[in-house]
């Protein structure tokens, strides 16, 4: 069953009078419960692609459906509210709101955006703080905190509300090789203790070598695709 | 909304110099609006106490045209008999009257026998009168402080300018209002202190000796003087009293009588209302200043937080939400602002009345200053406060609101 489905989807920027076609009627699908990465050099389209599919943009053309629903007829607010109940989003430079502590930080989409009931906002973050390893720092701030605990947190917070797709934008870019290795394996175990998607943009090879299927992008062009197991090219 | 409000506080900590700065600015001008307010609100009411409590009364019934033509104290417009009984039962029939006083006023000549000059004399019932102007007593500077028959209270300015003293015998002549003049000797029985406003200069007899000097074989009285029980009821009273008795009416079928408040025949009026057209505009200004520094913050909050707007708008917090948070920032500050003017407002009022501030004006000297705030008006100021801080932070909070995720994730 496919989770997402993209169909000759194209973005077109606009730069001044300069129009730059970020992608190019790329089609494909991801199943549900799947470890895919796109990767492809910087301008690729890797990033504008997952944009779309996190409905933070709209294409220019091309269909896009997202758990079934076609996203890009989607209001603000309802892209809001999609957002906040099907997906989870993992950032490069990990996004945390400085104000909150580690614990504040996972709590923030459950508390903000679902309005969880305490306890039940408690026992999911004590047992996903747990998960990622940083139980002993769920009351430090992010400036008290390595990138790697920063991207433990990241990863924490993006699946707290049990979201059917985690987006994950060069995830381990900023993080050495060990800290990579690790958050890499706490997303596997992710995926496969909650059955949770995950869609990676990167270029890094070692997050490549762990996914299940593997998109190319070049100059928003999909040009390569390498299915390990579930995932599969339209 | 309480997590927001946590949130929003911590935003605020995170620029603490900044947060304080701002705070400041609100707190001073709040604390200089409540303090001018206070402190220009009791000089105001000084003054109107002085002007109401020593002379004037309340509010004053006159024959209608008598105010017209006040400076000449005519006696043709004086009330009758009749009319002043009529004005008596009116005031007896309004509870919230607490005393009235009936009065002659003419204009006459002063003599010590050596110079002579003009004055300006009330004909009084002591007792109606000291009940209706309870600070009159305060005023005689020499001499007993009542009103005898036989004696007179002069102004000071009078007695300075004749070298008369108390216990001196001098004359008053007046023409009374068929033309003749007839005078009547009487002795000094104290020097009145002269106060700022109409009035303010006369001289002071009992109403028998008033209509002795003006040869009158019936009462006529010049005005009616009355305070109020309570002044808040100023226009409340003044409009009943002038409902029942405009229902008298002269052969021409005009009313007869003619009430006005102290407001209507004091020139310091004026002055009281520029006190609070001057409170308007400081208010206007502390407006401004809230507005342009909560504005200027909140507009450098909305800049530097464009990648955490973008983050919070792409973990699905719905636009209305990240509105709510950039206005509950404005508010903490505002608010914030607002309790700490408060606070300095009542410390320095405080103060002041330890210091007591004495003023002078006109020829009044060493009145104490008395600031005090009122509840309301701390209300109605923090209320002007927070409201415009709110106001001010509404832009920048619909910037934040309406910003694209994928352009604020993209802001470096």
């Amino acid at each position: 069953m496919s989770l997402v489905s993209a169909e000759n989807l194209t973005k077109i920027y606009n730069v001044g009078e300069i129009e730059i076609e970020a992608l190019k009627s790329v089609s494909f699908n991801v199943q549900s419960a799947s470890f895919v990465s796109f990767v492809g050099p910087s301008g690729s389209g890797k990033t504008t692609l997952l944009n779309l599919i996190g409905c933070l943009d709209k294409p220019t053309s091309g269909s896009l459906k997202v758990a079934d629903v076609d996203t890009s007829a989607l209001t603000r607010k309802e892209a809001a509210v999609f957002r906040g109940k099907n997906l989870g989003f993992i950032f490069q430079d990990f996004n945390l709101i400085p104000v909150l502590s580690v614990y504040e930080n996972v709590e923030y989409p459950l508390l903000i955006v679902h309005n969880s009931p305490a306890e039940e906002r408690k026992k999911r973050i004590t047992s996903l703080l747990e998960t990622v390893g940083m139980t002993d720092q769920r009351d430090k701030y992010p400036d008290q905190i390595s990138g790697g605990q920063k991207q433990r947190v990241a990863i924490a917070r993006a699946l707290v509300t049990n979201p059917r797709l985690v987006l994950a934008d060069e995830p381990t870019a900023n993080l050495d090789s060990k800290t990579a290795l690790m958050v890499i394996d706490i997303m596997r175990k992710m995926k496969e203790e909650f059955g949770v998607t995950f869609i990676f943009s990167t270029h890094d090879q070692r997050v490549v070598n762990e996914v299940e299927a593997v998109y190319t992008l070049q100059d928003g062009i999909l040009v390569e695709d390498a299915v390990r197991e579930g995932g599969t090219n339209a | 909304m309480l997590k927001l409000f946590k949130i929003g506080i911590r935003n605020l900590l995170r620029y603490k110099r900044r947060t304080l700065l701002t705070s400041s600015l609100i707190a001073v001008g709040v604390m200089f609006v409540l303090v001018f307010a206070a402190t220009s609100g009791s000089f105001k009411y000084i003054m109107i106490g002085q002007i109401t409590d020593s002379m004037l009364g309340h509010l004053q019934v006159h024959k209608r045209g008598y105010v017209a033509s006040i400076d000449s104290l005519p006696l043709t417009l004086n009330l009758s008999a009749k009319q002043e009984e009529k004005v008596e039962k009116t005031i007896k029939e309004i509870t919230e009257i607490e005393a009235f006083s009936p009065r002659i006023k003419f204009g006459g000549m002063f003599s010590n026998f050596m110079e002579t000059t003009n004055i300006r004399v009330n004909g009084v019932y002591p007792d109606k009168d000291i009940a209706t102007v309870p600070l009159l007593p305060s005023r005689i500077k020499q001499g007993e402080k009542t009103i005898k028959k036989g004696k007179i209270l002069i102004p000071e300015l009078l007695a300075n300018g004749l070298k008369v003293k108390v216990g001196d015998t001098v004359v008053v002549i007046a023409t009374n209002r068929d033309g003749s003049v007839n005078g009547k000797q009487f002795v000094v029985g104290g020097i009145i202190e002269s106060v700022t406003g109409p009035g303010g200069r006369d001289g002071y007899m009992h109403i028998v000796d008033a209509m002795e000097v003006l040869r009158m074989e019936e009462m006529e009285i010049s005005e009616v003087a009355v305070r109020l029980k309570d002044f808040g009821k100023l226009n409340a009273v003044n409009d009943k009293m002038d409902k029942l008795l405009s229902k008298e009416l002269n052969k021409q079928g005009k009313p007869i009588f003619d009430v006005r408040t102290w407001e209507r025949l004091s020139p310091f009026y004026n002055v009281a209302r520029m006190i609070d057209i001057m409170t308007f505009f400081i208010k206007i200004m502390l407006i401004a200043i809230v507005l342009i520094s909560i504005m200027n913050v909140m507009i450098m909050a909305v800049f530097e937080r464009v990648r955490e707007i973008g983050t919070i708008a792409a973990l699905g917090t719905i636009p209305e939400k990240i509105l709510s948070l950039f206005l509950i920032e404005g508010f903490s500050l505002g608010i914030s602002g607002a309790a700490a003017g408060n606070i300095l407002a009542i410390i320095i009022v405080f103060v002041m009345n330890v210091v007591k501030i004495t003023f002078n004006f006109g020829r009044q000297t060493g009145m104490v200053l008395s600031p005090s705030l009122k509840v309301d008006d701390m209300i109605f100021i923090s209320a002007i406060a927070i409201i415009a801080s709110v106001i001010a932070a509404l832009q920048p909070a619909l910037k934040a609101s309406r910003m694209e995720p994928v352009e604020a994730l993209r802001h470096v």
